[in-house]
């Protein structure tokens, strides 16, 4: 009866809530039971909930291609590599900008790197491609400058896992960094003015100051992002490189396998395979690292 | 209360002391200017060699390649834009429409949520915090939400395709309560409870106003993403031209140059001079530099919000 109470007096919030709730249920509640389609013979007419049982037969079939090993190495390493690159260099760059503080050049150098975040990965592209381009664009105009033959950069497969992460740096580290330098002006004045007295040097500042206040928020942010070690961004992965299939071996992600796969291009049940595995795995990384993040310091975890 | 001197502080002491604190040495500083001025120089570059290409002369471009500095200066490509706006102007319509309407909605549902679970008096806060907190730590993924979208919703090639599977995000609502929690007494929402104002009536005339620094944060945010977004279309807008916003047309026009020549008859484009001297390359550029630069013009009015909203809303994440 407490709980009909309870209902009445909060009638108006919980109907307030009810929008953002029904989405949330329609948007990302739904698809999760959706994921049993990975156990499935899926047929467009019977839909997910109606398609006949097949057990572990689609995963058989992923698993005994070479695609699962190829895109599973792809998605890790490119994750991996993303994360803690891009932490260093978000962070780094955010100690800098507190050092500068509020210059005229500090400032409007803050709002450039922010920039990058705001353009979508078509425009971003074509970006790429005025630099890349084989017969007009500005690298191999240089090449060409010093006399060396122009290369076919969007069927050279070596290049690309720089140009991936480059990319991916470029897009995220100015808005990151933001992020954390406003964290870092959101500390207590206090230790700073301490340390002063103290005698600390600029360098003892970031060292004993800044970075460990730091530490909760990032160890925070790093194991959401261990959540999406499996996932991988489907624009760079995708439009950048051009759907190139010459780049497949060092480009193709479980993102790009199962988009290729959902437009029919590839098997179905190894596609609902892929995504499966991405999901399940996805999930057990994150209460993984925060299991061992719990075990490691006592205070620090998501949940 | 506490957030209130931690602003004020924020505010009144903080930019004349931080900056003083660090004895920095003229070296380190001059190589972190320099060091933060290339990395920004970085990030404006492709934007530059864009804007150069597009005023450039289509010949000089097909034998020079593309230059910083445009050799010949034409406006060839702009002028090639008005004269075949047809799909252009379309498109354009369509991300205009899907950006106010996505923006709008997008704001008021999640505003409603967060002011709900912002609510100390409100019994299932943190159910209703877990509900939206655990779809960021599993999700059905690509496939399963492609399906259901297309086959129970049936939302291809519609404009609701564009705009509500992209409505809510869990980190934004998140920030949005933090905020409300933090900037804003709950006494003040209480005592206007006591005088008789209903919960809506309370976010509507007190916490939105007070929360305006996260709300334009939040838009800012919300404006970007459906201006941006190629993805949603690229996945849903198969077969119907008239959906296809600004970002898919570039899309299609990088993949398949005839794109906008097939096209062309259906939004009355002449398609004999189409099939005359197209300065494709610098037609392509020009209509990059249209899509990016109302982001441009945008992104200053919300700016100064920004690093405010940002900061109180993630104090607890």
């Amino acid at each position: 009866m407490k709980f009909l109470k309870d209902v009445k007096t909060n009638l108006p919030l919980l109907i307030m809530a009810a929008p953002c709730f029904i989405w949330f249920i329609i948007f990302h509640y739904l698809p999760m039971f959706g994921v049993i389609i990975a156990f499935k013979d899926y047929n467009y007419v019977d839909g997910i909930f109606g398609s006949p049982w097949i057990g572990l037969k689609n995963f058989e079939y992923l698993f005994n291609t070479s695609d699962a090993y190829i895109i599973t190495r792809n998605t890790i390493l490119y994750s991996v590599g993303g994360i803690f690159l891009g932490i260093i260099f978000a962070v780094s760059l955010a100690i800098v900008f507190d050092m500068l503080g509020k210059t005229k050049l500090s400032r409007v150098n803050q709002t450039i790197v922010l920039l990058p975040h705001f353009l979508s990965w078509v425009i971003i592209s074509y970006f790429v491609f005025g630099l890349l381009s084989v017969d007009k664009g500005v690298f191999n105009n240089i090449i060409k400058a010093f006399g060396g033959e122009p290369v076919n950069w969007y069927a050279e497969p070596k290049v690309w896992p720089f140009i991936l992460i480059i990319l991916s740096m470029w897009k995220n580290v100015g808005f990151n960094s933001i992020i954390y330098y406003s964290t870092i002006r959101g500390f207590d004045l206090e230790y700073y003015e301490a340390a002063k007295i103290d005698g600390a040097t600029w360098w003892q500042t970031i060292t004993k100051i800044t970075i460990p206040m730091l530490k909760p928020t990032l160890v925070i942010l790093f194991i959401m992002n261990m959540g999406s070690v499996l996932r991988s961004d489907f624009g760079l992965h995708y439009i950048i490189t051009k759907n190139s299939g010459m780049l497949y071996s060092v480009t193709s992600t479980l993102d790009t396998y199962i988009y290729n796969g959902m437009t029919g291009l590839g098997d179905m049940g190894a596609t609902a395979a892929a995504g499966f595995y991405q999901s399940i795995v996805g999930f057990a990384m994150v209460m993984f690292t925060n299991w061992v993040s719990k075990k490691v310091s006592k205070e620090i975890s998501l949940f | 209360m506490k957030a209130v001197i931690s602003k004020k502080r924020q505010v009144v002491v903080e930019p004349k002391t931080k900056d003083s604190i660090y004895d920095v040495p003229v070296l380190v500083k001059a190589l972190a200017y320099t060091i933060t001025t290339l990395f920004a120089l970085a990030c404006l570059y492709p934007f530059l060699l864009v804007v150069a290409v597009s005023f450039s002369d289509e010949q000089v471009i097909l034998e020079n390649g593309y230059k910083l500095i445009p050799a010949k200066f034409s406006l060839e490509g702009y002028k090639y834009i008005l004269q075949n706006a047809g799909q252009i102007l379309w498109s354009y319509g369509v991300t205009i429409m899907v950006t106010v309407v996505g923006t709008v909605l997008s704001l008021f549902i999640k505003s409603l949520y967060a002011y709900t679970i912002s609510r100390p008096s409100f019994p299932w806060r943190s159910q209703f915090t877990f509900f939206i907190f655990f779809t960021t730590l599993f999700s059905g993924g690509m496939l399963p939400k492609y399906i259901i979208n297309t086959q129970m919703l049936g939302l291809q090639d519609s404009f609701w395709a564009l705009v509500l599977p992209g409505l809510c995000t869990t980190m934004h609502i998140i920030m949005m309560r933090t905020y409300m929690q933090t900037a804003i007494p709950n006494a003040v929402v209480e005592s206007a409870r006591m005088d008789g104002a209903g919960e809506f009536l309370c976010y509507f005339r007190i916490v939105l106003p007070m929360s305006i620094p996260i709300i334009a944060t939040m838009a800012l945010f919300a404006v970007t993403m459906f201006w941006n977004d190629w993805y949603r279309a690229f996945l849903y807008i198969v077969s119907n031209t008239k959906m296809i916003p600004i970002q898919l047309l570039l899309q299609r026009l990088e993949t398949e140059t005839k794109f906008l020549q097939q096209n062309a008859a259906d939004f009355g484009g002449s398609t004999d001079a189409m099939q005359q001297n197209i300065p494709t390359e610098t037609f392509k550029m020009c209509l990059v530099v249209t899509v990016v630069t109302p982001i441009l013009i945008f992104y200053p009015f919300f700016q100064q919000y920004f690093v405010n909203g940002i900061t109180v809303g993630a104090v607890k994440g």
